[in-house]
């Protein structure tokens, strides 16, 4: 045991001699594996970064809230079956509302009613395309979980007047308002004049494609006046407890089949979302992205091990007479095969630290100049890069090694 | 021709002691291509302990394969072949390297150092694969080097160091495990004349420490400091005798 002991740090000497008297030749060999573990753990960070991303915007869709719509979340098939269904109306949610409060112990809490549209908002000079118009009622502040960096949501006496009120989302008070205070302002959505009482706080993007602070919240009496809600609407509904989604979701279909006085045995026509059926969707898509990039920047890794096994056997050959003499000197097999494989890890680990270094500096220069992409490293990507590392060099360091341990010893001594 | 380094008769003849080497009968067969070689025929010799032994002959008379069998580097075709009452001819590589980091020590013609480790870490080599402690590889190291007068040179690489001086740190790796023989094929091929000599007074300062000592070579100037000379031709012995 001792005897093993001392032949490995015989072996790590040996490795590091010959990576310092053969400087060029490592530096070379061990770029292939920097290169491989540098592609490895971008693409583990770009992984993980969109994992995380998912699961961040998921949870700005609210794990407590069922979202009743006219189309499933996900593309369908059989689109025609689901293009004639009634749109949703603002007023299913009040009837809704009220067989909610009927029912005792309801898994359902609130049902809040959202029509939405595309529209500019002007204030003076300053114009903001495409922001995602919201018409909804005061309980919509129960739905979301993002506070307000100014002002307030309006409440239900302004919201049934249909005042000319409306809430901004952050990246819109921040462009039409810069620094200034947004509340009080007047904006012009799709031409007509609102005036601000609250700005959310940012929220961020769904899988960034979807900004959620490029919106405008009114009151839903107010949209139905200037905007038209004949494209139909949704609506949001809160559960009570957000570990019973499946018994909710089956409570507000009954519900729903109520007020659509749907008849037993009637498809249901309207859908009812979640983000557990929208994570089903993407888990898949999310799992393919992570195979297909770790088998592509694999293969530059493996391009690495193919240069650390070409090395290994020069090694090998050039060290013939050296393995002859260890041999004769009463070194055993394994001690031969130790120290080349050794040396073959060893090159692969100094590639690997400084991959993971490059990896390091890469991800928080990506970080610092695009937020928006998301990356993320991990104390767990240091310690699979090193098994990588070392496995890389263990696999192709074996063969050369192998071949160099079984040398005939008289055979060897004689090469010159 | 009378050697200049002829010793006279007042030198030292150990008397043998237990037998070490028991080889009776072994051949040695290699197949190259369609044809076999017949490298031994069937050779026997019996080596004591203390003694001091030369083999000669000329290439092709089996003399390099005889000392790789003695070595243990190579395993016999046939016959028998004991070291130190085990038998060698059966065991596997790694016996056969425990063998030779134990019982043998070897002197080549090119030296064979690492050419980048010290004289100090070339002779702890055989040490670290017997499984010595650090600590007492460099102790032993030492004493091997002072022993061949390199006391002064621990920290050298080979490269630092003269041809004789090369051959010396060699020598000490053979004597560092304290082995049963020493083995050395053709020491001084590599060397000039004079330095040839003062390794060979080594040898014979070794052979009066109690050392057991084979030389491979083709040399009679040699050859005829042991005290027993092997003559061999095509793979057999042609004679055996003592040297006076």
């Amino acid at each position: 045991m001792t005897r093993l002991l001392y032949e490995l740090t015989e072996s790590f000497r040996i490795a590091f001699a010959q990576i310092r008297a053969n400087k060029l030749r490592s530096v070379l060999t061990a770029l292939g594996v920097i290169i491989g573990i540098v592609a490895v753990t971008l693409m583990g960070t770009a992984i993980r970064g969109i994992d995380t991303g998912f699961t961040k915007s998921l949870a700005m869709l609210g794990d407590d809230v069922l979202y009743v719509q006219k189309w499933p979340w996900g593309g369908v098939e059989d689109w025609w079956n689901y293009a004639n269904r009634p749109p949703i109306r603002p007023e299913d949610a009040d009837k809704l509302n009220r067989i909610i409060e009927q029912t005792p112990n309801s898994l359902l809490e609130v049902a809040v009613p959202v029509s939405t549209r595309g529209n500019s908002v002007k204030a003076g000079e300053n114009k903001v395309s495409g922001v995602f118009t919201i018409g909804t009622t005061a309980d919509y502040g129960r739905l979301i979980s993002a506070d307000f960096s100014e002002g307030r949501l309006f409440n239900d006496s302004e919201a049934a007047g249909g005042r000319p009120i409306c809430v901004l989302g952050f990246d819109v008070a921040e462009a039409l308002f810069q620094n200034r205070s947004s509340i009080d302002q007047t904006v012009m959505i799709g031409g007509h004049p609102f005036t601000v009482i609250g700005v959310v706080a940012r929220q961020g993007s769904f899988l960034g494609l979807f900004s959620f602070d490029n919106q405008a919240i009114l009151p839903l009496e107010a949209f139905r006046k200037y905007f038209s809600v004949r494209r139909g609407a949704e609506i949001r509904v809160k559960i009570t407890d957000k570990t019973r989604v499946a018994d909710a979701r089956e409570e507000l279909t009954g519900a729903m089949r109520r007020v659509r006085a749907q008849l037993p045995g009637e498809r249901d026509n309207f859908n009812i979302n979640e983000q557990g059926a929208f994570k089903a969707q993407l888990d898949p898509i999310k799992q393919g992205i992570a195979l297909a990039g770790l088998f592509i920047t694999g293969l530059s890794l493996f391009v690495g091990a193919i240069g650390i096994m070409n090395i290994t056997f020069v090694s090998v050959k050039e060290r013939t007479k050296e393995i002859g003499t260890r041999k004769a000197l009463g070194a055993r097999r394994r001690t031969i095969l130790l120290q080349f494989l050794i040396e073959a890890v060893s090159i692969c680990l100094i590639g690997g630290f400084v991959g993971l270094g490059l990896t390091y500096g890469l991800v928080l220069a990506v970080g610092a100049a695009f937020p928006a992409i998301p990356v993320e490293f991990s104390v767990s990507l240091v310690f699979i890069s090193m098994a990588v590392s070392i496995l890389t060099g263990i696999i192709s360091g074996f063969a050369p090694a192998w071949g160099a341990s079984r040398l005939d010893p008289v055979v060897a001594l004689r090469y010159e | 021709m009378i050697p200049s380094q002829a010793p006279a008769a007042s030198r030292l003849t150990r008397p043998a002691g237990p037998l070490v080497i028991d080889i009776a009968g072994v051949t040695k067969l290699y197949e190259m291509g369609e044809e076999t070689i017949h490298a031994l025929r069937g050779v026997s010799v019996q080596i004591h302990r203390n003694e001091y032994l030369a083999i000669m002959g000329p290439s092709g008379s089996g003399k390099s394969t005889l000392m790789n069998m003695l070595g243990c580097l190579d395993t016999p075709t046939a016959g028998r072949y004991e070291f130190n009452g085990k038998n060698v001819a059966s065991m596997i590589d790694d016996e056969l390297a425990d063998i030779r980091n134990r019982e043998i020590g070897f002197v080549f013609q090119t030296f064979n150092l690492l050419p980048r480790s010290t004289a100090l870490a070339n002779v702890e080599l055989p040490l670290i694969y017997a499984g010595y402690s650090p600590a007492e590889r460099r102790a032993r190291a030492i004493r091997a080097l002072e022993n061949v007068g390199l006391g002064s040179r621990l920290h050298h690489k080979p490269n630092e160091l003269s041809g004789g001086q090369r051959q010396r740190v060699a020598i000490a790796r053979a004597l560092v495990n304290s082995p049963s023989i020493i083995l050395a094929d053709e020491p001084t091929g590599n060397l000039d004349s004079k330095t040839g000599v003062e390794i060979m007074a080594l040898f014979e300062q070794l052979y009066e420490q109690g050392n057991t000592l084979i030389v491979v070579t083709h040399e009679e100037d040699i050859a005829r400091h042991a005290r027993r000379i092997v003559r061999l031709r095509d793979g057999l012995i042609e004679s055996d005798g003592s040297v006076y």
